[in-house]
């Protein structure tokens, strides 16, 4: 996995509320195999008309905020399905961190397995940020410290240790858990005799 | 969470499954039932191929495609890319030696309904798919999640998933159910009351006499919608009502190991002075058949009500997310919810898409006609649903109708197969998203039960079961 370390740049405001995985990446988007080549259909709805045409006033459309790897977007941002295509258009489109005042569990999960930073912060300073964010202010997301930074705020955020230490290592959390294999062969040979319906051949 | 002292059914659940803890600190949960689709798992399957891993536990997983498969004509997977995908599935599973109920099966269903229907989902049991959906389970006790295709990947590699506890909610609701008032009802007032965040972080158990009062199916309906309120997972206590639904099934246990099962079971329900970080009690006289009008499950406003007006809400944020609903859905405020005319109505999904659904559908349009102006569908959550439904002659009315009588899939839910709205066209559906543009693009969703959905198939218009005779 990509390693998180810090960001700088522009970051793209969405102020909307509810922004749900289906507004993220449309259904029609989750037929491919692949985790790649997804950013050009993310937000497709909001970003292309019905001809395919783009929404010139859609913000990842203008300038300078179609190269922005930050988006500050509005409550309960990722709602909805469990699709990891949300993250993963994201990301394939170079967004690398979302700033919200509150993110859907499965959503924000996703992010970390893909080297995205979901940070939580509070109303009033997502009120500050947003407004920075339509300045064109610089950002600045320094993990190991846990600041965001934009121009005259400076914005402390928190994040579990071990999801921290994932991203900045770049962690293949798969590996970690094969770690244990023992412990999981312990565990069922246990439940065989406690429970055994549940180890009934299928 | 202590391991002494009182216990909810989740803390019971979670304790029991602890593997351990990893260095990191964070908890290895083993997970007893994975259940997969074609749309979330190719990734998975790719993931282990590039890094040699095989799949830990083969016979715990159960594979079945439903998002993507067309509800008529199924033989053939006109586009290209679904047909890839659904075929991937097969391969897989078959490269690694997993359960898979093809196309022609007839066990082949929306993966949350067959779960059930094939007696695979049992209390306490943990249970993962790559879809949000998951936590319909939950109405037997089970723990179940969606989880995203990492972690489907992680599960096939080592039956376990990395997870830190949920908070314990509880939602109660008691009383009789007024009249023409159900579990969909139910489900989407519980969310218009807490909202679509009310419940991150949280696991809920549904518990009180009119929860407990449902059958196995209302059960479903309510803990599949958990996950439009934000929470993890919804829960509600087995009881006789769940062991009579799962005896006997394919997956149930066999009677040489049923009365241990049951034993085991019937510890799980919450202890009585277990804790909860939050509580809310609701009286069920005050619920009204509810219906959607905006394009998130919180828009809920009862039958008899109005859409709401933009300049009432309380804050800036709140004010500007209704308007941008209203002119989505083209919908004036102080317009009647009755006055709202329909195009299309669709009956099914893994929140509506069960036998008792389909029969309470049956019961309302029996020999009567759906409006001329509404195009009609009906799609069974599974073939096993369909075969019922066709044996006790639901199909014959349902058609004589008007209803297009269809192959079980996730079908019109979300618009990845062919079934879809047209940009304008409204909806009466008894599925569980009304986002923008989820059931096809510029579609129109209006969430609401399977008996308002026949009603309002009947007068073309949204319709209050209450009136209607």
């Amino acid at each position: 996995m990509d390693k998180f370390h810090s960001l700088k740049g522009i970051a793209a405001p969405l102020p909307i509320v509810n922004i749900d995985t289906d507004m993220i990446i449309p259904k029609q988007f989750l037929k491919t195999i692949k985790r790649t080549g997804l950013g050009v259909s993310l937000f497709y709805e909001m970003r292309y008309d019905n001809d395919g045409n783009l929404i010139k006033d859609f913000v990842l459309n203008t300038s300078p905020f179609d190269q922005s790897k930050i988006l500050v977007a509005g409550d309960n941002f990722g709602c909805g399905s469990s699709r990891e295509h949300a993250p993963w258009s994201l990301k394939d489109f170079g967004i690398r961190s979302v700033i919200s005042t509150s993110f859907a569990d499965i959503f924000y999960n996703n992010c970390f397995q893909n080297g995205i930073l979901p940070i939580v912060v509070s109303p009033e300073n997502l009120d500050q940020l947003m407004t920075a964010a339509k300045n064109q202010i610089e950002f600045t997301i320094d993990l190991p410290e846990q600041i965001i930074k934009a121009g005259n705020h400076s914005i402390n955020f928190e994040i579990e240790e071990f999801r921290k230490e994932r991203l900045l290592q770049g962690l293949d959390d798969i590996g970690i858990t094969l770690g244990y294999q023992d412990k999981i062969n312990a565990y069922e040979e246990d439940k065989k005799n406690k429970k055994p319906w549940l180890f009934k051949d299928n | 969470m202590s391991n002494q002292g009182p216990k909810t059914l989740f803390d019971k659940i979670w304790s029991e499954h602890l593997v351990g803890q990893r260095e990191d600190g964070t908890n290895l949960l083993y997970i007893d039932r994975h259940l997969v689709h074609e749309v979330t798992s190719p990734q998975a399957f790719e993931g282990l191929k590039l890094s040699n891993r095989p799949v830990h536990r083969p016979e715990a997983t159960i594979a079945v495609a439903d998002h993507n498969v067309p509800t008529v004509n199924r033989q053939n997977i006109e586009d290209p890319q679904s047909k890839i995908q659904v075929e991937t599935l097969a391969k897989n599973t078959k490269e690694h030696g997993i359960q898979y109920f093809d196309l022609m099966d007839q066990r082949q269903g929306i993966v949350h309904i067959i779960g059930p229907e094939q007696g695979i989902t049992q209390p306490g049991m943990t249970i993962v798919c790559g879809d949000s959906h998951t936590s319909t389970h939950g109405a037997f006790g089970a723990l179940a999640f969606g989880i995203g295709t990492s972690e489907v990947e992680h599960v096939l590699a080592t039956q376990t998933i990395v997870q830190n506890p949920a908070k314990n909610m509880r939602i109660s609701v008691n009383g009789e159910l007024p009249f023409g008032v159900n579990s969909k009802d139910l489900i989407l007032y519980i969310i218009g009351k807490i909202g679509t965040a009310g419940g991150t972080g949280h696991v809920i158990e549904y518990a009180g006499s009119s929860i407990m009062g449902l059958s196995m199916e209302g059960r479903m309906t309510i803990c599949n919608m958990s996950i439009e309120a934000g929470a993890r997972a919804g829960l509600i206590s087995p009881d006789q009502t769940t062991f009579n639904y799962i005896k006997g099934r394919p997956y149930a246990p066999g009677t040489e190991h049923w009365d241990q099962a049951v034993e085991y079971w019937s510890s799980l329900p919450s202890d009585n002075d277990a804790n909860y970080d939050h509580e809310i009690v609701i009286d069920s006289s005050e619920i009204d058949p509810m219906v959607t009008w905006g394009t998130s499950p919180e828009d809920v406003v009862s039958v008899k009500g109005t859409v709401p007006n933009p300049s009432s809400a309380k804050t800036e944020n709140k004010k500007k997310s209704i308007e941008r609903s209203l002119e989505y859905m083209g919908l004036k405020p102080g317009t009647k919810i009755t006055d709202i005319k329909l195009d299309k109505i669709f009956i099914g999904s893994c929140t509506n898409g069960r036998i008792e659904d389909l029969r309470k559908v049956a019961s309302i349009v029996k020999d009567k006609k759906i409006a001329s102006h509404v195009q009609a569908m009906i799609v069974p959550g599974s073939g096993l649903v369909k075969k019922q439904a066709e044996e006790e002659g639901i199909d014959k009315i349902l058609k004589d109708a008007g209803f297009e009588w269809r192959e079980a899939g996730c079908s019109m839910c979300l618009g990845m197969n062919p079934d879809q709205l047209k940009p304008g066209e409204r909806c009466a559906s008894t599925s569980n998203r009304n986002f923008e543009g989820r059931q096809g693009r510029g579609g129109r969703t209006h969430l609401m039960s399977p008996e308002l959905a026949a009603a309002s198939a009947i007068t073309g218009n949204i319709s209050d079961i209450r009136d209607f005779t």
